[in-house]
């Protein structure tokens, strides 16, 4: 199992930018047992501390996209275990609500996507990244990120 | 509270048309509380807008405030500058919002983000139902707080009608049936013993004082100010 984990992924092209929103109680935690762990990850992913997943907003997630990314990953508790009792149930609609969203300006709502793990489970958020890694990558970096953003404003 | 819904992105994008100066006006009230058009939404929207309009390669600016009240004046006049550099002004306020904005500035090109639906109130977290149709002229009192003008599919006065089955109106199917408001209605005064309240017929209603007496207008002297004499 530690081989397996310690297979590297080799270096992530720096065009792929991967958003990772996660919970204190879990996901955040278990990425720091994957780096004790020395987990191997693609270095793609950039997390993001919540208090909790409930905290995410929709905004969160458009922002990342209309400021880089090419991928949002979600990573809160197991179902049924929130620290808040179902922080991480709401995000699970709002992702699929967000999925709705991109798809309706034309971007694949597979771009952004809800994991759950506990705060022990390092292997699982290692595993994550390189799902989501591997997903990305399949769809290329953001048609958003090809014209240059406009900064105006009015 | 007057309940609305966004409308499908593809008609705001028609309706924006090649606009390169987009504000999108919140509302701070009543589509604030039905998450239709607050300044979540407002954000919301401004960045699926910017976002689309960059997928087509033709990049505009969007930019979003949210007032407390569309529809009052002092509110409108607080967003001048920007609703006067913008090209087309999106209002997710409700339809009198959309008004008050092309009314209080007649040069902008003011488009509504939302459909209005209706006056209600939440039911349940994500549901709104209809609770008042404005018919002008209370019946509450004679029909224990249940209004059989917003809640009874064909607005009778002197219900049910045969129609009317389980509790539920033949007005839909299945879940999706309201309840039959006479049903209610009859429910209610039996529980409080005031059920002589309907026995009496009443007579066909007024509906001048609702839409069919053309758009109305409520003028309290009391709270008019004086007009200031003007001579020149």
């Amino acid at each position: 199992m530690l081989a397996d984990e310690m297979k590297t992924e080799g270096p992530a092209p720096d065009d792929i930018n991967i958003v990772a929103f996660c919970c204190h109680y879990c996901a955040y935690a278990a990425a720091d047992m994957a780096g004790s762990l020395r987990f191997q990850y693609p270095d793609s992913v950039k997390v993001v501390k919540l208090p909790c997943t409930g905290k995410l907003d929709l905004q969160l997630i458009l922002d990342a996209f209309e400021k880089g990314a090419d991928g949002v990953m979600v990573a809160g508790c197991m179902e049924g275990d929130c620290h808040y009792q179902q922080g991480n149930l709401n995000a699970k609609r709002r992702v699929v609500h967000g999925q709705t969203l991109l798809a309706s300006i034309g971007l694949e709502p597979e771009r952004v996507r809800m994991f759950n793990m506990s705060s022990a489970m390092g292997n699982r958020w290692a595993e994550a990244v390189r799902e989501m890694d591997a997903t990305v990558r399949k769809l290329g970096p953001s048609p958003l990120r090809r014209p240059k953003a406009n900064e105006g404003t009015p | 509270m007057i309940v609305a819904e966004q409308k499908a992105l593809d008609e705001i994008r028609q309706l924006v048309g090649d606009a390169k100066q987009v504000l999108v006006v919140g509302c701070g009230t009543c589509v604030t509380v039905c998450f239709a058009g607050g300044a979540k939404e407002a954000g919301v929207l401004g960045s699926l807008l910017r976002m689309a309009a960059q997928m087509d390669g033709q990049p505009a600016a969007v930019t979003e405030v949210t007032v407390q009240r569309q529809c009052e004046w002092e509110y409108l006049d607080a967003i001048r500058g920007p609703v006067e550099k913008a090209d087309v002004v999106l209002s997710i306020g409700c339809g009198i919002g959309v008004q008050a904005l092309a009314e209080r500035y007649p040069d902008a090109v003011v488009v509504p983000g939302l459909n209005t639906k209706f006056m209600g109130m939440p039911a349940e977290h994500g549901e709104w139902v209809e609770r008042c149709a404005a018919c002008g002229n209370c019946l509450l009192g004679l029909t224990g707080g249940i209004c059989p003008i917003a809640r009874c599919s064909k607005q009778l006065l002197n219900g049910p009608c045969g129609g009317s089955s389980q509790g539920k109106c033949e007005v839909g199917c299945g879940d999706s049936a309201p309840d039959c408001a006479w049903q209610l209605i009859y429910q209610k005064l039996a529980a409080q013993d005031r059920l002589h309240l309907i026995m009496e017929i009443t007579p066909a209603k007024d509906w001048r004082s609702s839409r069919d007496g053309g758009p109305r207008k409520v003028v309290r002297a009391d709270l008019k100010l004086p007009q200031p004499d003007i001579k020149e």
